[in-house]
C-alpha cells in the first residue's frame, strides 16, 4: 500500500506518536547516566532524579526573601502576565479586525497603521516600553500584546472581509444595517478563526513573555531559568522547560475544545453531521 | 412596477450593458437569458442594487432606486446566500430580528416565539418544516436553495431577483424546485426577475423572457459594445409550458 493511503488508527497513532519522544528520553537518560559515572556532580546533563528533587525543593521550600513556594509563584505570574496579554490581544484582534473587515472606511483609514505596526519587530519595543511604562507588570503585558496583537487583526480582519460577498448583500435584503451585519453576521463567523487566531499566537506571547521577564523581573517563569543559568542550574531549568511546554500545550488544547463546544457549525465533520 | 430607462453598465473602458429598457408588472415572471459574459448577472446585481448603472435610472414604484440593497428586493444567490454559523431557524428569523430590534438584531420571550412560527410556517412552504434545527452545511444544495428561498420571502420583498438559482443543483433536484418556485410565485402573488443560463428553464418558469447578447461587434475592441435585450418575448403562462419548444426555436433563429 502507498504511504500516502495509510491511515493509522487512534491507539496505533498513540504509539508512534510516543515513540520519539520515549526515543529521546531513553538517549538523553544513556547520555546522563555516562556523564554521572565519569563525574558524580556533573551539572550539565542532571539525572532524572537530581530534576524531580530540584523541582520539589522549588514547590516545597518557601523563597528565603519572599517566603512564597518559588515554583507555584513563578507559575502563577507568568500566566497571569500571559492570561493578561493574551486576553486584551484576543479583545482588541476582535474589535479591531472586525471593524477594519467590515468597513471600508475604517479598514482604509487604520490598515497602514496597522501593517506598520505589525512589522515592527516587538522585542525593538521593548526599551520604549520599559522607558514609558517602567519596568513593571504593565510593560511585560505591553510586550505581550504588541507582540501578538498586530498579526491576529489582520487575521481577524483579512477573514471577516473575505466572507462571501453574497452573504453581506443577503443580510442587506434581509434589513440589516452595518451595525447589525457586524453584530449577527461577521461577529459569529469571526469567533472560531479568532480561537485558531489565540492558538497560532500562544507559541509568539510565550516568547515575548520569556523575553519581558528575562530582562526586567522578579519573579516568573523566564525569571527563574535565566536567574539559574548563572549557577548552571539544569536540574532547574529542565522541569522548567518541561512545565511551560505542558502548559502551552494545555492551553492548545483547551483552546481546540472550546472552539468545538462552542461553533459546532465550524466543524461539521466534527459534530457528526452530514448527510 | 420596475422600470429601467437608458440604462448603461460600463467598467472602465470596457461596456457591458447598453442602453437596457425595461418595464417589469407587478405579478410576472422575468427570465433573463443570454450567454456567458453578456451582463446577465449585471443586469440583477443593478437591480438589486449592489452595483450601480454607470447611466439611466431605474424606479421602482415610480421612486428612484437607492443605490444600495434594501429589503424590498430579496435575493437567491447560485451560492452563499444562506449563514453557515446560523440553524434553519435561525436563518429566517434573522430577517424578522434586523426590522424588530435595531440594536442587537435579536428578539427575546414572546416576540421571539412570534417570529420563530412566522418563520416555521414559511419554511413549511418551501418544504423545510422537519430541519428547523440543522446547520446549512448538515444539508444539501438544493435544501440550501430552499432555506434562501425561506429567508427572501418572510421579507415579503417587491420583487425576488434569482441568479442562476438552480445551476448548481442536481437535474431531479432541480424539477422540484421549479414545481416550488411556481407554487410559490403563485401562492404569494410574487414578481420574479430570474437569470438562467438554462433556456428551458426560463420558458417553463416565465411569463416573459428577455434574451441579453451584444446588437454590435467590433471584431477590433469587442469590449466597446455593450449587451442589451435583443429578444423580448411574453409569454402566456398557460400555454407556455406546452409551448415551450417551439418558442425555444423561435429564440434561436
Amino acid at each position: 500500500m502507498r504511504w500516502v493511503n495509510r491511515q493509522i488508527g487512534r491507539r496505533q497513532g498513540f504509539v508512534l506518536g510516543a515513540l520519539p519522544i520515549a526515543l529521546l528520553a531513553l538517549v538523553y537518560v544513556v547520555l546522563s547516566a555516562q556523564r554521572h559515572a565519569l563525574n558524580p556532580s556533573d551539572k550539565i546533563l542532571p539525572l532524572p532524579s537530581g530534576m524531580a528533587s530540584a523541582l520539589w525543593g522549588m514547590m516545597q521550600q518557601p523563597d528565603a526573601l519572599t517566603g512564597k513556594l518559588v515554583f507555584w509563584a513563578d507559575t502563577l505570574a507568568s500566566l497571569q502576565r500571559l492570561g493578561l496579554g493574551l486576553g486584551i490581544a484576543t479583545l482588541m484582534a476582535l474589535l479591531v479586525g472586525l471593524v477594519l473587515g467590515v468597513l471600508p472606511p475604517l479598514r482604509a483609514t487604520l490598515g497602514p497603521l496597522v501593517t506598520g505596526i505589525a512589522v515592527i519587530p516587538p522585542i525593538a519595543l521593548l526599551p520604549i516600553l520599559f522607558i514609558a511604562l517602567g519596568l513593571g507588570e504593565t510593560a511585560k503585558v505591553a510586550l505581550i500584546v504588541i507582540g501578538i496583537a498586530p498579526v491576529m487583526i489582520r487575521d481577524i480582519a483579512g477573514h471577516v472581509a473575505a466572507l462571501p460577498r453574497e452573504q453581506i448583500v443577503k443580510a442587506q435584503t434581509l434589513g440589516a444595517g452595518s451595525w447589525q451585519i457586524m453584530l449577527r453576521v461577521a461577529l459569529p463567523q469571526a469567533m472560531p478563526r479568532l480561537l485558531v487566531a489565540l492558538r497560532l499566537a500562544l507559541g509568539p506571547a510565550w516568547v515575548f513573555l520569556i523575553s519581558a521577564e528575562a530582562i526586567a523581573s522578579d519573579v516568573g517563569l523566564g525569571y527563574r531559568i535565566f536567574l539559574v543559568r548563572r549557577y548552571l542550574s539544569m536540574d532547574v531549568i529542565i522541569p522548567y522547560v518541561a512545565w511551560i511546554a505542558l502548559l502551552a500545550i494545555a492551553m492548545d488544547y483547551a483552546a481546540t475544545r472550546i472552539s468545538r463546544a462552542a461553533f459546532p457549525w465550524a466543524h461539521p465533520s466534527a459534530s457528526g453531521a452530514g448527510h | 412596477m420596475l422600470t429601467l430607462r437608458d440604462v448603461w453598465v460600463e467598467y472602465g473602458d470596457r461596456i457591458i450593458l447598453e442602453r437596457v429598457d425595461l418595464d417589469v408588472t407587478a405579478g410576472s415572471f422575468v427570465s433573463i437569458v443570454g450567454p456567458s459574459g453578456a451582463g446577465k448577472s449585471t443586469l440583477l446585481r443593478v437591480i438589486l442594487g449592489q452595483e450601480q448603472a454607470t447611466r439611466g435610472s431605474i424606479m421602482l414604484d415610480g421612486a428612484p432606486l437607492p443605490p444600495e440593497c434594501g429589503p424590498d428586493r430579496g435575493v437567491v444567490f447560485q451560492r452563499y446566500s444562506v449563514f453557515p454559523h446560523l440553524t434553519v431557524l435561525g436563518n429566517v428569523v434573522f430577517g424578522l430580528e434586523c426590522a424588530e430590534a435595531p440594536l442587537f438584531a435579536r428578539l427575546f420571550g414572546s416576540r421571539r416565539k412570534a417570529a420563530e412560527a412566522q418563520a416555521a410556517e414559511m419554511l413549511a412552504a418551501v418544504g423545510l418544516g422537519d430541519s428547523l434545527h440543522l446547520y446549512p452545511a448538515q444539508m444539501s444544495g438544493g435544501m440550501q436553495q430552499r432555506l434562501a428561498i425561506a429567508q427572501a420571502l418572510i421579507k415579503r420583498p417587491r420583487i425576488l431577483l434569482l441568479d442562476e438559482p438552480f445551476g448548481a443543483l442536481d437535474p431531479g433536484i432541480r424539477a422540484d424546485m421549479h414545481a416550488l418556485i411556481t407554487r410559490l410565485w403563485q401562492q404569494y402573488d410574487l414578481t420574479v426577475i430570474m437569470v438562467t443560463h438554462d433556456i428551458r428553464e426560463a420558458f417553463s418558469l416565465g411569463t416573459r423572457v428577455l434574451a441579453l447578447d451584444k446588437r454590435r461587434h467590433d471584431p477590433h475592441a469587442p469590449h466597446r459594445f455593450g449587451a442589451t435585450a435583443v429578444y423580448d418575448l411574453p409569454l402566456d403562462k398557460k400555454k407556455a409550458s406546452s409551448e415551450s419548444p417551439a418558442a425555444q426555436a423561435g429564440a434561436a433563429a
